[in-house]
């Protein structure tokens, strides 16, 4: 006999029918009949109607049928929740019953009816469950406190539930035990900030008991929440691991990878010479090993945070290479992170055999895989110097299958060989003109040209070559047009004589047939360059480029440090930090920064916005993307402008600035301080380029982060009691942003000098040198007076202070906020982007004391028009007080009026570009509140002026 | 923790659906089956999918999907072996676990389901306390129940359940008292070409199955126990001995179940049991290729080697092929270009062969592809890693118990390059 007999009836009266049978005498009929509606519910048909009828047969002592209607009432409670009351009464008794079995399943299934009026109900018989003699019962109602919890935080909250819950922490049975910490932990997800697993050593230690004990899901739990605890010294760490250390050998992968999160994670604290460490190490490898036999599903996730493992400490994998070889009939999504593995498994001691591998793979069916097997040797040849050239044969034998889609992707990593190791194998390139004509791809047909214009004096016929790509121009997508343009133009300066022709005719294409605003101003920016000094175009153009490394796919160490506390969570296999998926309704990654068009620019050009569009396609370049095999390689070179040309380090303090905003181009237009919107003739188009492209890119990069540091200086801080107020520093540039180099600062005005004051902190792996800073224009002309004296070296981990003297006679441009300001930050690795704000007292000079009959004209002066009043709200000084205080960031008293216990204080302030700002504050005794009129013939300071008082009479 | 589990067949129909928290439409399952559309195999759905609000985790095994849907962070191990031990609950309770037997058995299936997770807590997933909480159908069983108006559901705790031995329960009682062990390995190896073994590892499991009674406490020694390169056990196993010891010292659940799991992966001691001479080729010009392929014993200590088994996926463009096998039949689906020779037993006497010609497809170039050999056999009465099990002794209890070992050999995926 089956169920699927119950499906048989789909007459018009099965309800009816149903509803018969449920009212019945006989047990067993009633018993057929729920388990029918039991039966229709399952596949999804809505038998609702049926409610009192089924609840009805819940008194019963068949603990089959009452478990049926339990089923069916947590289905349909909610939908019938005046109905549902009708079964409070039976829940209340089964929870008194002799058999635990009932009193766990009634405390269980209440738990699950999501109706506010049966909760209520829930409470007195929960708290008698919690206290049960049987463990059975103790634990089921631990995972009903997170179940009320989820329906009612508050309730849970005002019944000391939460209490009773952590002091099932210490029951003495383990089951309960995890069971409680489960609770706890899924309670705790939802207050991230409540203390609810408050761990010290005494709990630790009934969690390590429950540990050998609880059943294997418990084990996760507990592990999980191991996981949280910091222990207080080496050797607390070292008696966890080792209370760990047997879950290795658990046949549940889960709880064998939860054990290596905790063990990794504990192994940080110990140290590095003790005879442990390298036991510890030697066992953490054959239980990986393992998870790979498992199924593909179970591989998946192992392989995932085997990555992370592996870029954390190579040592422990580094002689199971051959585990990762692919079998033929793994799944795909099992394939591709098996090779992401042996690539960075691969080094000189088994680089034949990976090679050997990958060759093989080359061959395989599947498309995806084969290239990214292609991909991969590239990426061993940059990765394994010794290996390189044998890598350049693997490739070219591969070439030779003519396999349409592996020639493209031989010939996409061969470009970034060449980048890798200028000059040694450009003997290939003659067989890589042959299959010039079988490339479809756009990235194989920019690797292709880009090697053209590269090796153009090599290559004999490299006019024809582009000129053949050249007839289908308006067809090929912008990587290839942008490609070829640049390709063209080295070609240009190279062999000037014979191209004249050819670069006319792609710059006119680039500029005036396309509607692509970046192929534009790049078209715009080598005419202008070729048209006013070839020989610096050529130092532009043909630059020497950085060599790139393997490194860009690695995952930055912050990052990658946060990922190992995950180990085994879905942001292991997400390679992405766990914010990232709590945010945003869990949904939206922050994979790129939204493009923001700063509103500083859109007073000069209506074209800002298109321009502005072209932002986020650099942000690959100084934010390299995870995971992507060398994808991100090529995207170095989309823009050669600005990422090809290193700046000249010896170039006055102006030119190497320029240098890091715009990249090289800029650098040729150093001698011309005015911004460059209207000189140019002809072409506005060309002038919007050039004035925002620079500086859009900064700003979209970072906006998001200066908006945040809006807020963080309207807050204040610690300051200095007396003298110019200084705000406390902080982060402008997080290491995730750059490559592992983090700066947080602050200004201040010290004797009259303004000075920023940084400190660095490398927090990468190597070490970072040549470091300059630089301004983009802003609203005050403030520019670094000096280089940024950072003279040795920064290692890893190390900080450093450095006072930066400012001057203000820099080029001006409004910004928005006024006082915002773009920095660049260049050191060995790149160069970085940042904004950050200033407060406005520090450009407030010394010698802005107004003479009193001159305060009294200007500020008859000045129209109404430009007055602003604001208020300061929970100021507790007197007027004499916040006088002197005042007088310290330069905001001096001229006169003092009393008038009606209130007291009037006049003020001026000089700001470092010989604006006067006139201000009256009122203080009234006894009220907190300060109101204070600003005006000032400039009056956009206002604002600013108005946040300064806040801050330093607030500090 | 898992809020739901739906069952969805192959061609993308939801069957079953069960929700532990509140309801989660079935709409969300749109996500994967996109994701089924975009995959070439079933078996290449990626296991974790990413939608707005919801996880999807799901595993693909017996022809079946089982997707479950995920809101919080959960380790996704957690859910894939929960997942996992599901199917093997189906597997033991209707003997196979299919979509039919899902539907013939749907209310016991939904009340199991009920059982094994409260809230997304597993409960009770251990197959000798479900046993117990409800109990598994058998014909006789199903008579009575109609016959006598009782039911499949136990009425009691189970006795094990509140103890530190959850998986045993108290009072067993049985007239034969035996316990046997099958040492299984699987050699997982890939040769290249030449018949050089580019990797090659061994899986073991020794599966028990332990029928004593009362609370009888076992120890198991192997003659070779360092070997082993890593090992898993069942929970009732005290691994404290085994690290000072080497011995398996544990309590037994009652009937069937997986006593370790272990790994040897020194390449040295795995031997390969045969060789495989192969040629498949195709003629630069014409639309001819010629597959010749023989297998002969290599290192089988002895032993014959059984159920031989050789599978091919062919090239897409071939048309048809032509071969003759001198042992054994061969099956050729043109379909999905599958050709299986089944060979049974190798004879070192007279080699088994299969040749012949294949053809493509007209004007079809010459394949791109070389395709790999799947190699399927077993040696009864090997452990091909040289593991011995020494002996076991019983304490606790005074009856005399029947005790065997087997030891059995087979290919996991043994694959053969060309």
């Amino acid at each position: 006999m089956t169920d699927s007999k119950y499906f048989t009836t789909t007459k018009k009266g099965e309800i009816f029918e149903l509803k018969a049978e449920l009212n019945s005498d006989k047990k067993e009929k009633k018993k057929e009949a729920v388990k029918k509606v039991i039966a229709s519910m399952t596949v999804g048909k809505d038998v609702s109607a049926l409610f009192p009828d089924v609840v009805n047969c819940m008194q019963t002592d068949n603990l089959e049928l009452k478990k049926l209607v339990y089923l069916y009432l947590m289905n349909y409670a909610k939908s019938q929740p005046d109905m549902a009351i009708m079964a409070v009464n039976t829940f209340v008794k089964d929870c008194e019953d002799a058999n635990p079995l009932i009193r766990a399943l009634a405390v269980r299934t209440m738990g699950c009816i999501r109706v506010d009026k049966i909760t209520e109900y829930l409470c007195e018989p929960l708290r008698k469950c919690l206290k049960d003699e049987d463990p059975y019962v103790r634990k089921t109602a631990a995972v009903c406190v997170a179940k009320l919890h989820d329906i009612n935080a508050q309730l849970v909250e005002d019944q000391g539930f939460l209490d009773t819950l952590k002091d099932l922490i210490s029951d003495s049975n383990p089951m309960v035990v995890a069971n409680a910490v489960a609770a706890l932990s899924e309670i705790a997800e939802s207050h991230p900030n409540s203390n609810l697993l408050d761990l010290n050593p005494q709990s630790i230690n009934k969690l390590l008991t429950a540990l050998n004990e609880c059943t294997e899901w418990g084990q996760i739990f507990i592990l999980d929440c191991l996981a949280n605890y910091t222990p207080r010294d080496d050797r607390e760490s070292q008696s966890i691991c080792e209370r760990v250390t047997p879950r290795l050998s658990h046949a549940n992968s889960a709880v064998v990878l939860s054990a290596v999160k905790v063990l990794m994670k504990f192994m940080e604290m110990l140290p590095k010479d003790l005879d442990y460490y390298s036991t510890l190490l030697k066992k953490l490898a054959p239980p990986l090993v393992t998870l790979l036999s498992a199924e593909p599903e179970l591989q998946y996730v192992a392989l995932r945070n085997i990555n992370l493992i592996v870029q954390k400490r190579p040592e422990i994998l580094k002689h199971e290479m051959k585990v990762f070889f692919v079998k033929y009939n793994d799944p795909i999504y099992v394939k591709l992170e098996k090779l992401d593995i042996m690539i960075r498994l691969a080094s000189q001691a088994n680089i034949a055999q990976v090679l050997a591998e990958l060759k093989e793979y080359a061959t395989e069916v599947d498309v995806d895989f084969v290239r990214k097997a292609v991909r991969a040797i590239g990426r061993c040849a940059i990765k394994v110097e010794q290996s390189a050239e044998r890598c350049v044969s693997t490739l070219l034998d591969l070439i030779q299958t003519k396999v349409n889609y592996v020639v493209q992707e031989a010939i996409v990593v061969i470009k970034d060989i060449f980048r890798k190791y200028p000059n040694k194998y450009e003997s290939v390139i003659a067989t890589l003109c042959e299959n010039l004509d079988s490339l479809d791809e756009p990235e194989a047909r920019a690797a292709m040209i880009w090697i053209v214009g590269e090796y153009a004096e090599r290559i004999d016929n490299a006019d024809e070559l582009l000129e053949s790509f050249l007839e289908g121009f308006h067809d090929e997508s912008t990587q290839v047009q942008l490609q070829l343009l640049t390709a063209i133009v080295k070609l240009f300066l190279k062999k000037p004589t014979e191209t004249q022709e050819l670069v006319q005719q792609v710059l006119s294409l680039a500029t005036q047939d396309s509607d692509n605003p970046d192929l534009r101003d790049r078209g715009y920016i080598y005419w202008r360059l070729l048209s006013t000094d070839p020989v610096a175009a050529k130092e532009v153009v043909l630059a020497e480029k950085p060599l790139i490394s393997e490194e860009t796919d690695l995952i930055e160490p912050t990052l990658l440090e946060e990922l190992i506390c995950h180990i085994g969570t879905l942001a292991s296999v997400y390679h992405k930090p766990p914010s990232a998926f709590v945010e945003g309704s869990r949904g939206v990654m922050h994979k790129r920064l939204p493009a923001r068009t700063g509103s500083g620019e859109s007073t000069e050009s209506p074209d800002v916005g298109a321009a502005g569009g072209s932002a986020p396609e650099a942000a690959p370049s100084i934010i390299p993307s995870q995971g992507d095999l060398l994808g991100d390689l090529l995207n170095l070179d989309m823009a050669p402008p600005t990422t090809s040309g290193p700046p000249p380090p010896s170039t006055g303090m102006q030119m190497g600035g320029m240098d890091l905003l715009g990249g090289g181009l800029d650098s040729l237009m150093g001698d011309e301080s005015e911004p460059l919107g209207g000189d140019i003739g002809g072409s506005p188009a060309m002038g919007a380029g050039f004035g925002a492209a620079p500086a859009v890119m900064p700003a979209s990069l970072n906006a998001p982060v200066g908006g945040g540091l809006g807020d963080l200086f309207d807050l204040g801080g610690v300051g200095m009691p007396m003298g110019a107020y200084i705000p406390p520093k902080i982060v402008w540039l997080p290491a995730m942003k750059a490559k592992g180099l983090e700066i947080s600062g602050t200004f201040a005005r010290r004797a009259g000098v303004i000075q920023m004051e940084l400190i660095l902190t490398n927090k990468a792996m190597s070490v970072m040198t040549d470091f300059a800073i630089q301004f983009n224009r802003n609203s005050f002309g403030l520019a670094p007076a000096g280089p940024l004296q950072v003279l040795t070296p920064l290692g890893p981990n190390q900080t450093i202070e450095v006072s930066l003297p400012l001057s203000t006679v820099g080029p001006v441009m409004k910004m928005d906020p006024l006082n915002n300001l773009q920095v660049a930050v260049k050191n060995n690795i790149d160069v970085f982007y940042f904004s950050c704000q200033y407060p406005i007292s520090m450009l407030f000079v010394e010698d802005g004391k107004m003479e009193r009959q001159v305060f009294l004209a200007t500020w008859k002066d000045i129209p109404n028009d430009n007055e602003s009043q604001f208020q300061i709200k929970d100021c507790h000084l007197n007027s004499d007080a916040a006088s002197s205080k005042l007088q310290g960031s330069n905001i001096f008293t001229i006169a003092k009026r009393t008038v009606e216990g209130q007291d009037m204080l006049y003020m001026s302030i000089k700001l470092s570009n010989g604006i006067w700002v006139l201000a009256e504050l009122r203080v009234q005794a006894g009220n907190p509140n300060y109101t204070i009129s600003l005006k000032c013939r400039a009056p956009e300071v206002s604002q600013c002026v108005f946040q300064c008082y806040e801050a330093v009479l607030k500090n | 923790m898992i809020n739901s589990l739906f069952l969805i067949n192959p061609s993308g129909e939801i069957f079953l659906e069960k929700h532990w928290k509140s309801v989660v439409s079935r709409s969300v399952c749109d996500y994967f089956l996109e994701a089924k559309e975009k995959a070439l195999e079933p078996e290449d759905v990626p296991p974790v999918i990413h939608t707005p609000h919801h996880y999807l985790i799901s595993i693909y095994r017996d022809k079946l999907f089982f997707l479950s849907v995920i809101q919080t962070e959960v380790p996704p191990l957690f859910v894939i072996e929960f997942l996992h031990r599901v199917a093997e609950m189906i597997q033991d309770y209707f003997g196979e676990c299919s979509e039919t037997v899902v539907k013939d058995h749907m209310v016991m299936v939904y009340e199991l389901l009920e059982e094994m997770l409260d809230n997304g807590f597993p409960l009770a997933t251990e197959s000798n306390v479900l046993k117990e909480m409800i109990r598994p159908p058998t014909i006789l069983r199903s008579v009575v129940n109609t016959l006598t108006g009782t039911s499949n559901v136990g009425d009691t705790l189970p006795t094990g359940q509140p103890s530190t031995i959850p998986w045993r329960r108290a009072g067993v009682r049985y007239t034969n008292n035996e316990a046997y062990f099958d040492v299984v390995e699987e050699i997982d190896a890939i040769l290249d070409q030449s018949g050089t073994t580019v990797f090659a590892e061994i899986q073991g499991v020794v599966e028990a199955c332990v029928k004593l009674s009362g609370m009888p406490d076992l120890t198991l020694s192997f003659m070779n126990p360092r070997l082993l390169d890593d090992v898993s056990f069942h929970p009732c196993v005290r691994y404290k001995l085994w690290e000072s010891e080497r011995v398996l010292s544990f309590i037994p659940p009652d009937g069937n179940f997986t006593l370790m799991t272990y790994h040897v992966n020194a390449q040295n001691l795995v031997a390969i049991p045969v060789y495989v001479k192969q040629s498949i080729s195709f003629f630069e010009c014409g639309s001819d290729g010629r597959l010749d392929v023989t297998v002969g014993p290599k290192q089988t200590m002895g032993k014959t080697v059984e159920g031989v088994m050789v599978t091919v996926h062919l090239p897409k463009t071939i048309l048809s092929i032509n071969l003759t096998a001198t042992q054994g039949s061969y099956t050729y689906d043109n379909g999905t270009k599958l050709l299986v020779w089944d060979i049974g037993k190798l004879n070192p006497q007279k080699l088994p062969n299969l040749r012949g010609s294949l053809s493509l497809q007209a004007g079809a170039p010459k394949p791109e592809e070389n395709p790999s050999l799947n190699i399927d056999l077993n040696i009864q009465q090997l452990a091909i890693s040289g593991l011995k099990v020494n002996r076991l002794d019983m304490f606790g209890e005074k009856y005399k118990p029947f005790k065997g070992v087997k030891y059995i050999t087979k290919a996991g995926k043994f694959q053969v390059r060309t």
